[in-house]
């Protein structure tokens, strides 16, 4: 069974944020690989582990993004793939959609997974946009995958603590809910292994998958407080008797 | 401008997310003067167009089909691309819910279209709209315009608007109109079984007048007790963001947020929680929020009636022994 892992690279969770028109600075920051997909890549390598086949991982951006590819490489991943864009951030999902399913056609893949979201811009949108792009059936939000005779019985989540089992074909596309397993780390043996794994790396305009901007983001900002917050400070002890009377005498909750 | 609004079911019952879009398209429609048209997807559901019909809306559609009776995202486009087609709308809106995420950014691709998805707010710049949506896990804001032709795809995030505020009709019922799908069963190519629900809740969260909840700044599963002996003191239940249930330092049914539970206590104690979307949607209703938290930018503080920016770790015994105190004064 052969996998694509949509992989994206994303400012490190801890990364101070410097706004810059729609997007940030990207120098002083620090990248790393967007957690949904670390989830997505580690149920790739499960299934290639019982099925067999090769996980090939997939990722858009510029240089940097080599880094995250290799730490795929490293955690068991056969191959890379780098579709280079150092314009990447300011594309629309559809945009960013047609470029990896127009680099997912050039591969014989049985199996695309992506993560549920990325955590930059979060739009949610680009598992369900390559399957519609490619014309294969998809699900999303999925916390298990059983594959037999072609087919994959999957776990979908629901809302409100809901979920529901559901039968799909492949090829295909799933995006995978956080969560659905452990993520491993790579071991020292696998980071030696991952020096000799082929990265190919493509352009974007290469891959002549352009088209119109849909929507674009115009700036961003920090979000207007909607409530006045009162701050409290001092030891944490004093902290802790100012916040005891506040709740008791002002908001009047205990 | 023509505003089409698609409604969802949950199980047979409304979703309540669907009024709030439909406030959203009363309000935008109000903005820009245009019509808000409701549509009702799936199999035997004209009772609940008509009752769409008796809101504020210029028009409800009723799309009907045998193969509609569960949702598939294969169904649903393939029937809502037709209505759409024949209706003509210049802007579509959707409640951001996760059947939405499955189907309707594939929806607005089959149109060539782009979706503008889980939109917390809108604004009228002069005729031109712009939606609001977050980034960066809710840490900044982003003003986001439709380019090109319409028509164009949004979905509002739960919460987003309120519920309460739909109008009714003015004049007792728009018409509901039955739009023909063409649809065979080997356009669906996925097959949805059983629903259910993993063990059955021992504790009910959204009864709960007090809640302490934990996110990633608890670090470890070691340091959960400090937590729970704080929820003790106070009296409340302790609950957690997605990532600390996912690691399984608490059970899933003690999680909140958009795939857990959603909540609205008295008090809401948020203890290193960052306040990602997906977590904020399940508590902004709390009447009282008390965030922890050594990040000062973390976007929790932006609900928050009262904020200490510090260790949680230094705070927690601090705070149990306070109220312990307070009990015995």
């Amino acid at each position: 069974m052969n996998i694509i892992v949509c992989i994206k690279q994303v400012p490190a969770k801890d990364a101070p944020l410097a706004i810059a028109g729609n997007w940030i600075k990207e120098s002083d920051i620090g990248f790393e690989m967007n957690e949904p997909d670390s989830f997505a890549l580690e149920e790739a390598l499960r299934l290639k582990e019982k099925h067999g086949g090769e996980v090939i991982t997939l990722s858009m951006g510029p240089e940097r993004v080599k880094q995250t590819i290799k730490e795929a490489l490293a955690k068991g991943a056969d191959r890379g793939i780098h579709i280079a864009d150092n314009n990447f951030a300011q594309l629309d999902p559809l945009g960013s959609a047609r470029a990896l399913a127009a680099a997912i056609q050039k591969e014989k893949a049985d199996l695309v997974l992506t993560g549920l979201q990325s955590d930059d811009h979060g739009f949610g949108q680009t598992g369900v946009l390559i399957a519609a792009l490619l014309n294969l059936p998809h699900a999303t939000i999925i916390m298990q995958i059983e594959v037999t005779d072609g087919r994959m019985k999957l776990k979908r989540e629901l809302e409100a603590g809901w979920f529901q089992w559901m039968e799909c074909p492949l090829p295909a596309v799933l995006s995978i809910q956080s969560g659905i397993n452990k993520v491993r780390y790579a071991t020292l043996k696998g980071i030696m292994a991952a020096k000799k794994k082929e990265i190919a790396t493509i352009t974007r305009e290469s891959l002549g998958a352009s088209g119109e901007l849909t929507q674009k983001i115009e700036k961003i900002y920090v979000p207007a407080k909607t409530k006045q917050t009162e701050f409290l400070t001092g030891t944490p002890k004093e902290v802790a008797a100012k916040l005891v009377e506040k709740l008791k005498f002002e908001a009047r909750v205990i | 401008m023509k505003i089409l609004v698609i409604t969802e079911l949950r199980q047979g019952k409304w979703n309540n997310t669907s009024f709030e879009t439909l406030v959203a398209a009363q309000q935008i429609a109000v903005a820009t003067s245009s019509t808000v048209t409701a549509l009702m997807i799936g199999k035997d559901v004209a009772a609940l167009a008509e009752e769409l019909a008796g809101k504020k809306v210029a028009e409800v559609l009723l799309v009907e089909h045998d193969l509609l009776e569960t949702y598939t995202p294969d169904g649903y486009c393939v029937a809502l691309s037709q209505a759409i087609g024949a209706a003509k709308p210049d802007l579509v809106l959707f409640p951001h819910t996760y059947q939405v995420r499955d189907f309707a950014p594939k929806l607005a691709a089959m149109l060539g279209k782009g979706m503008i998805g889980d939109c917390v707010g809108y604004r009228n710049e002069g005729g031109k709209l712009v939606f609001v949506r977050q980034m960066f896990q809710g840490k900044t804001a982003a003003d986001v315009t439709f380019q090109g032709a319409g028509p164009w795809f949004a979905s509002f995030q739960s919460g987003a608007f309120r519920s309460d505020l739909l109008a009714a009709h003015p004049s007792g019922k728009a018409p509901v109109n039955k739009v023909a799908v063409t649809l065979n069963a080997a356009q669906i190519r996925t097959k949805p079984l059983e629903l259910f629900k993993e063990a059955k809740s021992a504790v009910d969260l959204t009864q709960a007048p007090l809640i302490v909840a934990i996110g990633r700044g608890i670090k470890a599963p070691e340091n959960i007790p400090l937590a729970q002996a704080l929820a003790k003191a106070i009296g409340g239940e302790i609950a957690a963001s997605r990532p600390i249930c996912d690691e399984g330092w608490l059970p899933m049914e003690r999680q909140i947020g958009s795939s857990g539970q959603t909540v609205a206590p008295k008090l809401y104690l948020a203890l290193g929680i960052s306040g990602a979307i997906q977590h904020v949607v399940g508590m902004k209703g709390a009447r009282t929020i008390v965030a922890i938290n050594k990040d000062a930018n973390a976007p929790i503080f932006e609900i928050a009636d009262y904020g200490v920016v510090g260790d949680i770790f230094e705070i927690m015994p601090a705070l149990t022994e306070a109220l312990e105190k307070a009990k015995s004064a």
